[in-house]
């Protein structure tokens, strides 16, 4: 990918990102971090993570951000009407983000290893077939897309979600289901002039 | 051409902001999408070491489970929190953190 479309995306995402903080009606805070979500899908994109970032675009700024919207107008929530600033607790919160900057700065200056470039990391697809074969994995067609030169990122992310991480995959099955009871149970309205045999 | 440094800074400064954003607004619903924020800002760091540490010119797709797994744990906890929210404004008719300080007194 270009650099150029590395700076554009990361300044839409950091750009907009910036704007949920700043704005104060919860509509275009919502809307603004469904357009900062965008961005750091393309970014995933732009590492070769197509799977991730589709994921991220369906879920996050599809799904969440409809609910964000849906619960915001559901609420009926006012943009906010300014109010006196705790003046410590706010000099508090900038001191921390900047102290925060700037020791990932100074970090990442001394990091050695980031300071490869992408093109240095290239993808090696037919050595990666050739290991594929030399361990004895199974899935062929996965093989065969990646002789012909291209990336099946969907096929290996699923044969690694369903062969390495089977079990965890059906712990978050359970850890939905159980958000999903929970969210039902605590959203109920509790009418307290019913009988409880009918609740 | 980009850096693993310059991923890795893009990403610490979504964090930033969100984590800004946690600290300054008072507003629930804001803090929640920031929250989402810095979330988001955890999984490009993950997905950029999984790209700069090729395992036989793949990707290590390690990462991106973990990934993955965030994105999905992010999604329930949404569903949760939003619940939890709602079920507050029912009892309090705010969502300004300064008005909800029962446990203070």
């Amino acid at each position: 990918m270009p650099s150029v479309l590395f700076y554009i995306f990361a300044a839409v995402m950091l750009g907009f990102g910036l704007l949920v903080v700043v704005l104060r009606n919860p509509v275009s805070n919502a809307l603004a971090l469904a357009v900062s979500f965008l961005g750091l899908a393309a970014l995933f994109v732009s590492l070769n993570a197509f799977f991730i970032g589709i994921i991220q675009i369906l879920v996050y700024a599809g799904a969440v951000m409809v609910l964000f919207l849906f619960i915001v107008m559901l609420l009926d929530i006012k943009a906010e009407q300014r109010r006196k600033l705790n003046m410590p607790a706010v000099a508090g919160g900038v001191l921390l983000v900047v102290a925060f900057s700037i020791q990932l700065i100074s970090v990442l200056a001394n990091f050695e290893p980031g300071k490869r470039r992408i093109n240095e990391v290239p993808l090696d697809l037919p050595a990666a077939a050739a290991a594929r074969v030399a361990s004895g994995a199974p899935a062929a067609s996965i093989n065969a897309t990646l002789n012909a030169g291209s990336l099946p990122d969907v096929n290996l992310v699923g044969e690694t979600l369903f062969t390495k991480y089977n079990f965890h995959l059906q712990v978050i099955g359970v850890l939905l289901l159980v958000a999903t009871v929970g969210v039902i149970v605590i959203s109920r309205r509790e009418d307290k002039n019913a009988p409880a045999a009918e609740s | 051409m980009i850096t693993l440094n310059d991923y890795l800074l893009v990403s610490g400064l979504l964090f930033a902001i969100g984590l800004a954003g946690v600290v300054l607004r008072r507003n629930i619903i804001i803090i929640f999408m920031c929250l989402e924020m810095m979330l988001s800002a955890a999984n490009l760091s993950l997905v950029a070491f999984s790209r700069f540490n090729t395992v036989n010119g793949l990707p290590d797709y390690n990462g991106q489970m973990l990934v993955f797994f965030i994105i999905t744990v992010a999604a329930a906890e949404v569903a949760v929190g939003l619940a939890i929210i709602i079920a507050l404004f029912r009892a309090r008719r705010t969502v300004h953190v300064d008005d909800i300080d029962a446990m203070k007194h």
